[in-house]
């Protein structure tokens, strides 16, 4: 019997409020991802793409239908039960960034690890070599606010591979740098799901980004509109 | 993990040093006053107990008039005793083991340039013992000059000090009123009472000597008695009063003209009224330790405002609520028990300060010390508690979203 794909959404609906007010910020969604993929999602804002994003993510728990991560439905977990998916499972880079203000890269990366339970020591060995791993080695100490949009974003990156999950969920990575650091931050993506067979899972509004994906998905008023491979991988 | 937590507080405490110390400045001097409070309260309250048993807790005196002791019209009307009515008390009770009687004004006693005006006290041999004071230097009075009422007499020492400096005033002679006397001994200093007064400015005559040459008539104004060891003093008091009403001609119905007073008794009301005292100001200090709580309270959950990005992060990367929880107890928890360590700290010094300005003993209790650190983290348990839930109940989409 083969392996249950890593993520599988059914009829998923995400509702906010209720009656004349409600929203159906999610209407209805069929998704399947593989291990392995890289997957972009587009849409124009309000389309639910990060909704979807949130749902993936187990932040957010759908109104209706079947999420099963890895064969476990997650739609009826709790909300800490679905942390805990997060904490073994899950690595998240945001738009903003999102690393703790006056606390050092290397503490950044721990963070996830301590929850996890892992010892001091190897701790350090593990982060150090995430750091390393995006090239950052070099500025384990350094404050967030002592190292460019870029470099934030890399450590973030690295916070998000520290505790080896099965997928890494990006919303708008690229969305606060420049041109020429964007592409830097998609080569390293496309390196890590390429080299590494990380499964990549991103949102974003810029084509020339989502290019790097091997799929595209794209949303309109909560419903998937198209699901095709990138033109670089067809 | 907890370790982590409780390393993660440390460091978010020190972040914010300043606001952190003001944070905590309530439970400080809610900590620091009740522990000042407490520890000079037990301080004077056994020095309370140090004087009446310095005195004897033995002690009877009879007094003219009634109400004295209230501040009553006292002894102005009601005639004063005599040494027959002493003799009488120390004959006819078998409990009592000394009566002294005492008659006693206010003079001056001069020697060479110096004089100091002071208690000059009329009584006898008896009311040393009773009243335990132990000669420094020389002697107390031999039976003969008690009885002929000789020019001697016994100072304490603040009269000492004053009138001889550092010289031993023994065979010296010192003038008081028209009375030339010589100093035949000098006593112990008993230093100040619990009340502040000074115990050993007096001099002391025979009290015969002091009826012929200074009050010009045979008063006594107090007898001074100690009952017998094993004794009641309850009973004995009894029948000094039925004894003083027969020899006074008190009728059946008519009220005493003198009173009994036991020192035992006065000395638990005084420290009965200490307790009281303590009671109330530690009341008022445990309501500051409450408004330093909730002080604690009002920053932490500014703090869980000000850091709702970095709530949100912890949850998003698989931070449990009870993490959350935990981490934010414990900062609380932390910072007030930093608060009660340095009220503890704070307040044993005041309670130095204060112990050494009232003369009192120093008397630490590690049982309140305890009590002050359990409650400061219990202040930091309860206060922290709900701004700590606030925070572990956000929404990580939310909280992420949060400028």
């Amino acid at each position: 019997m083969a392996d249950p794909p890593l993520i599988q959404l059914t009829g998923i609906t995400r509702i906010y409020g209720s009656g004349e007010i409600a929203v159906h910020a999610l209407d209805g969604v069929d998704l399947t991802i593989e291990a392995g993929e890289f997957v972009a999602i587009m849409g124009p804002s309000g389309s639910g793409k990060s909704t979807a994003m949130n749902v993936i993510g187990c932040l957010d728990s759908p109104t209706g239908g079947q999420y099963r991560f890895n064969g476990i439905e997650v739609a009826g977990l709790s909300r800490d039960q679905r942390a805990l998916l997060r904490r073994h499972f899950l690595g998240f880079v945001f738009q903003g960034y999102n690393l703790l203000p006056r606390s050092s890269a290397l503490h950044n990366v721990e963070l996830p690890l301590i929850y996890k339970g892992v010892g001091r020591a190897q701790r350090r060995a593990a982060a150090t070599e995430a750091l390393g791993k995006v090239g950052l080695a070099g500025r384990a100490h350094h404050d967030p606010s002592e190292l460019s949009g870029g470099q934030q974003q890399r450590v973030a990156i690295a916070r998000a591979l520290v505790g080896d999950p099965q997928v890494v969920l990006a919303d708008e990575p690229t969305g606060n740098l420049d041109t020429r650091t964007s592409v830097e931050i998609m080569e390293m993506l496309q390196a890590l799901n390429r080299d590494e067979g990380l499964t990549i899972v991103m949102v974003t509004h810029e084509a020339d980004m989502a290019a790097y994906a091997d799929r595209l998905i794209w949303m309109v008023d909560g419903r998937i509109a198209r699901d095709e491979p990138t033109r670089k991988a067809s | 993990m907890l370790w982590e937590t409780i390393r993660l507080a440390i460091q978010a405490i020190f972040r914010n040093a300043m606001r952190s110390f003001l944070t905590v400045l309530g439970v400080v001097i809610g900590v620091a006053a009740v522990i000042a409070m407490v520890t000079v309260g037990q301080g004077s309250t056994r020095q309370v107990t140090a004087d009446v048993e310095k005195l004897g807790t033995n002690i009877v005196m009879v007094l003219p008039g009634q109400d004295t002791m209230q501040g009553g019209p006292g002894g102005t009307a009601d005639p004063m005793f005599t040494l027959a009515i002493n003799d009488a008390v120390q004959e006819q009770i078998a409990a009592v083991a000394l009566s002294a009687p005492i008659s006693q004004s206010r003079a001056r006693v001069v020697f060479g340039n110096e004089n100091r005006r002071t208690d000059i006290i009329g009584t006898d041999n008896r009311y040393f013992e009773a009243a335990r004071w132990e000669l420094q230097r020389g002697r107390l009075f031999e039976p003969a000059e008690v009885q002929s009422g000789k020019p001697v007499c016994v100072i304490g020492e603040t009269v000492r000090d004053s009138l001889f400096g550092n010289a031993d005033p023994v065979g010296e002679t010192v003038r008081i009123k028209a009375l030339s006397c010589e100093v035949v001994g000098w006593l112990k200093s008993k230093g100040a009472s619990t009340f502040g007064s000074d115990q050993d400015d007096f001099v002391i005559l025979p009290i015969r000597t002091y009826h012929r040459r200074i009050a010009g008539n045979t008063d006594v104004s107090t007898l001074f008695v100690s009952v017998r060891d094993g004794a009641s003093i309850q009973r004995t008091m009894d029948d000094i009063t039925l004894l003083m009403r027969d020899l006074r001609r008190i009728g059946r119905g008519e009220e005493d003209d003198f009173e009994v007073v036991d020192m035992k008794q006065f000395a638990t009301m005084l420290s009965g009224i200490t307790d009281i005292l303590t009671g109330l100001l530690s009341a008022v200090a445990a309501v500051s330790l409450l408004v330093g709580g909730i002080g604690i309270m009002n920053i932490m959950l500014v703090s869980v405002t000000e850091r709702t990005r970095e709530i949100g992060i912890r949850l998003a990367i698989g931070a449990q609520a009870r993490q959350v929880l935990l981490q934010f107890l414990v900062e609380a928890i932390i910072l007030s028990l930093i608060g009660g360590l340095i009220g503890i700290a704070l307040g044993l010094g005041l309670a130095i300060l204060g112990a050494r300005w009232l003369a009192i003993p120093f008397t630490p209790d590690p049982g309140i010390i305890l009590l002050a650190f359990g409650f400061s983290a219990l202040v930091g348990i309860v206060f922290g508690y709900f701004p700590a839930r606030r925070a572990a109940r956000l929404d990580p989409i939310e909280a992420l979203r949060h400028e």
